[in-house]
């Protein structure tokens, strides 16, 4: 004790001594006060202490370079001195150069697949519809109950929008829907599906009923085990036999059926992580409140446990969302397969690298968005801890 | 009432009462305010739920496949699978049964799966090494390639790098040739490598020899280090002896240093080892995908690891190297090997994707046989079955390493 009381004497003096230093300024003459040498600051002090330290890093460095001397200006050349930006296929085939031309060709199948040309609209107002509820619920201030009603509206909008039938909108075959419309209705649907649903998991698994803890464990460590492309393979071939004669589901529908019950399962996995977190305490205080179990959930344990792991929760999300490049396999036209099977028509045949940095190019956008929003997160709430 | 001593367990036994898990005194309440009764009627349900869901899906399927005129059972394994196979490590023909070809399919996945974790866990170790570099350009760089490789889904990385093999290499004809034995072309790359000779599969056999003496040297050392505090050079031994041995058997056998080069014959190469285009890309995709996770995983750990452990092993007087083998290794690898374990699962799973670039793995031969045969359920039931045996083999692993490692405490 009398040592702590020290210490933070020790710790005020120190403190005072480094607030009055600046004011000893004012007696100093500023002609005297000796300026780091040059080489020590500014670009020069940065190159030496970042780049050039040691013997080895002076080595990795010029050799890097060398890599970049090597690497860069044939790149430069090809993706921006010699390529073709604008017009036909053919104008692409003599060029030695990049063929971006690829781009403004294509970029209505690629982003829209078979949505008929005149209702295009109607799909680019239900992507933006749902990119924008995802960007209005990136605020913290926003996680309440009227959330969940933005995304119902949401959600029925882009439902009305794209399949029509309704309001006068021409209906349209859910068969021709594709491109970044699918691979966002695919993630965005998966993501609020599987969210809840693997919360329920998460609290089965931790359950103090048997029967209900096996299941859910059963369930989770089952589909962890399998690769996705399983459970999609399983939606094309199988979910058919299932059904009773004569009902039939769309395969777009069978295939989010596939990616909803797939991630619910990481989803679990990651919420039983913050419900592990939780300190007993708050259990025991919920119910000594007398609050029955759904209240002590709903109240006390999930909004805690929930907030504590949104960095890999938002993880998870990343990884659904790359995930659904693989319904390609099972041959929806989604993002991935619209391009590849614009690369199937002869005149476009050899520009594949183009075509894929392309797409590449929007998957890491979207991507990194949710990475960088994730870590920003995870900075805000770290630091509500600490104080 | 049992006798209450003190607050603790007075509250103890308050809140057991509200969850139920103590029996009340008067039995006068209805039985469905009892929570042990309502938690039975709960599973009760939840089971016959998922029974009678079941039960529902099953007599659909029967009924659908006996309209189908679909044998059920996995008879169809003995059956002649007339398909072939593009590359297999043991020989198989279109004549072979569909569970020959299904074990082709198997050891393919063995096989992108071994070299690919060996490789991802090199490249990532490098890679995540070099992102806490005290140079700014290596630390960018090795930034860069996390970045974008994590943010791109694998299987378009799997395409572009088979696009690079079909659009972007010459013909065998043109083929590039960037130094003496080595061919790219877009019929895959082709290796030189040393010709047939009996002392390679001897050298084969010291190799194994050498890891198992190795193995024995490294119990013995650590024994006696713990019992007298003496220590093995263990590294530069067991690097001489895995050097050493197959060396010396190849001296032995005559050293013979004759290649088997690859030379162009009609149009195609022949000779040399050739990694065709599905192999390449597919191997290219998942070890640069992995590996990016592989590389933060490696950095998390080493950055877990206090500064203050390492100035204090430098007190003790520790050189350089044993600080690295006996206090940072053991506490980073602690934090590393679980991520990492489920990393290099993932690019197990991911192999699967081979499918979509005609790699023969055995994901890609099970689609083959279901859409030959008709045997969906078998099909998907064998796919599943063969991942979650080598997920469950992992995590007795993990299980097993981790009540290895678990820290031991007073």
């Amino acid at each position: 004790m009398k040592n702590d009381e020290n210490l933070s004497s020790d710790d005020k003096a120190f403190s005072t001594a480094v607030e009055t230093a600046p004011l000893n300024d004012h007696n100093v003459n500023t002609q005297e006060v000796l300026k780091p040498p040059i080489t020590e600051t500014g670009v020069i002090g940065w190159l030496k202490s970042n780049l050039f330290n040691s013997p080895l890093n002076t080595l990795v460095t010029f050799f890097i370079l060398f890599c970049f001397y090597k690497i860069i200006p044939p790149f430069v050349k090809w993706a921006f001195i010699d390529s073709v930006w604008f017009g036909p296929a053919s104008g692409c085939q003599a060029g030695e150069g990049a063929c971006w031309a690829y781009i403004p060709s294509n970029i209505r199948f690629v982003v829209f697949g078979l949505y008929p040309a005149q209702e295009q609209w109607r799909a680019l107002i239900a992507m933006f519809i749902m990119v924008g509820t995802v960007v209005y619920s990136r605020k913290r201030e926003r996680w309440n109950t009227s959330l969940i009603y933005v995304w119902g509206f949401g959600t029925l909008l882009v439902a009305i929008l794209l399949k029509g039938g309704l309001l006068g909108l021409a209906p349209v075959e859910s068969s021709k829907w594709g491109g970044l419309v699918l691979t966002l209705l695919l993630s965005v649907v998966g993501m609020t599906a599987a969210y809840p649903f693997g919360i329920v998991l998460a609290l089965a698994r931790r359950s103090n009923m048997p029967a209900i803890r096996t299941m859910a464990v059963v369930y989770i460590e089952m589909i962890r085990g399998v690769p996705l492309i399983s459970l999609l393979f399983m939606s094309a071939v199988m979910f058919p036999l299932f059904l009773p004669e004569g009902v039939t589901i769309n395969k777009i529908f069978r295939a989010q059926t596939a990616i909803i019950l797939f991630t619910a399962a990481y989803i679990a996995e990651v919420v039983r992580g913050g419900l592990q977190a939780m300190p007993k305490g708050q259990y025991e205080a919920a119910e000594s409140m007398g609050l029955n179990y759904w209240q002590m959930m709903r109240l006390v344990i999930l909004p805690q446990a929930l907030k504590i792991v949104i960095p890999p929760t938002v993880g998870v999300l990343i990884s659904a969302f790359k995930d659904t490049s693989l319904v390609a396999i099972i041959a929806l036209y989604d993002l991935l397969r619209t391009c590849q099977s614009t690369l199937s028509d002869p005149k476009w045949m050899g520009f594949s690298n183009e075509a894929y940095i392309f797409i590449a190019g929007i998957y890491f956008i979207f991507c990194y968005a949710m990475a960088s929003y994730s870590r920003r997160l995870e900075d805000e709430l770290s630091a509500g801890q600490s104080h | 009432m049992p006798k209450i001593k003190n607050a603790e367990a007075n509250y103890l036994y308050a809140s057991a009462l509200l969850r139920g898990a103590m029996p009340k005194d008067n039995n006068s309440e209805p039985i469905w305010t009892n929570a042990t009764f309502r938690a039975r009627v709960y599973q009760v349900a939840a089971m016959s739920l998922v029974a009678l869901t079941a039960y529902y899906l099953f007599t659909n399927t029967l009924a659908n496949l006996e309209k189908q005129s679909i044998a059920t059972g996995f008879g169809f394994l003995s059956r002649e699978a007339s398909f072939e196979i593009g590359e297999s490590i043991i020989s198989f023909s279109s004549s072979d049964t569909y569970l020959r070809a299904l074990w082709v399919g198997a050891l393919n996945t063995i096989k992108v799966s071994f070299i690919g974790i060996i490789l991802t866990v090199l490249i990532g170790i490098v890679m995540g090494i070099a992102r806490l570099s005290t140079n700014w350009l290596v630390s960018r760089l090795a930034g860069v390639y996390i970045e974008v490789l994590q943010d791109i889904p694998i299987l378009l990385q799997l395409f572009f790098w088979y696009g690079i093999f079909n659009n972007v290499l010459p013909s065998p004809r043109q083929a590039m040739i960037p130094m003496e034995g080595v061919v790219l072309c877009n019929r895959g790359a082709y290796f030189a490598i040393p010709a047939d000779h009996p002392a390679f599969v001897w050298m084969g056999y010291s190799f194994v020899a050498a890891v198992v003496v190795i193995f024995i040297l490294r119990k013995w050392a650590k024994k006696r280090q713990e019992e007298t505090g003496k220590i093995f050079p263990i590294l530069s031994v067991s690097s001489a002896i895995i050097i050493a041995f197959p060396l010396f058997v190849w001296l032995i056998g005559g050293a013979p240093t004759e290649l088997n080069m690859p030379v162009l014959k009609g149009f195609n190469f022949e000779g040399g080892y050739n990694v065709s285009p599905e192999f390449g890309s597919l191997l290219l995709g998942l070890v640069l995908y992995t590996s990016a996770f592989v590389a933060e995983i490696v950095r998390a750990g080493i950055q877990s690891i206090v500064k203050g452990q390492r100035e204090a092993a430098e007190a003790l007087g520790l050189k350089p190297l044993f600080i690295m083998n006996l206090v940072i290794l053991p506490q980073a690898l602690r934090v590393i090997i679980p991520p990492l374990t489920s990393q290099l699962l993932n690019l197990t799973k991911n192999s699967s994707l081979a499918v979509a670039i005609g790699y023969p793995d055995f994901v890609s031969v099970s689609n083959t046989t279901i859409s030959q045969t008709g045997q969906a359920i078998e099909g998907v039931a064998l796919i599943m079955i063969m991942y979650l045996t080598i997920s469950l083999l992992t995590s007795l692993f993990m299980n097993w390493y981790n009540s290895k490692m678990a820290l031991v405490e007073r």
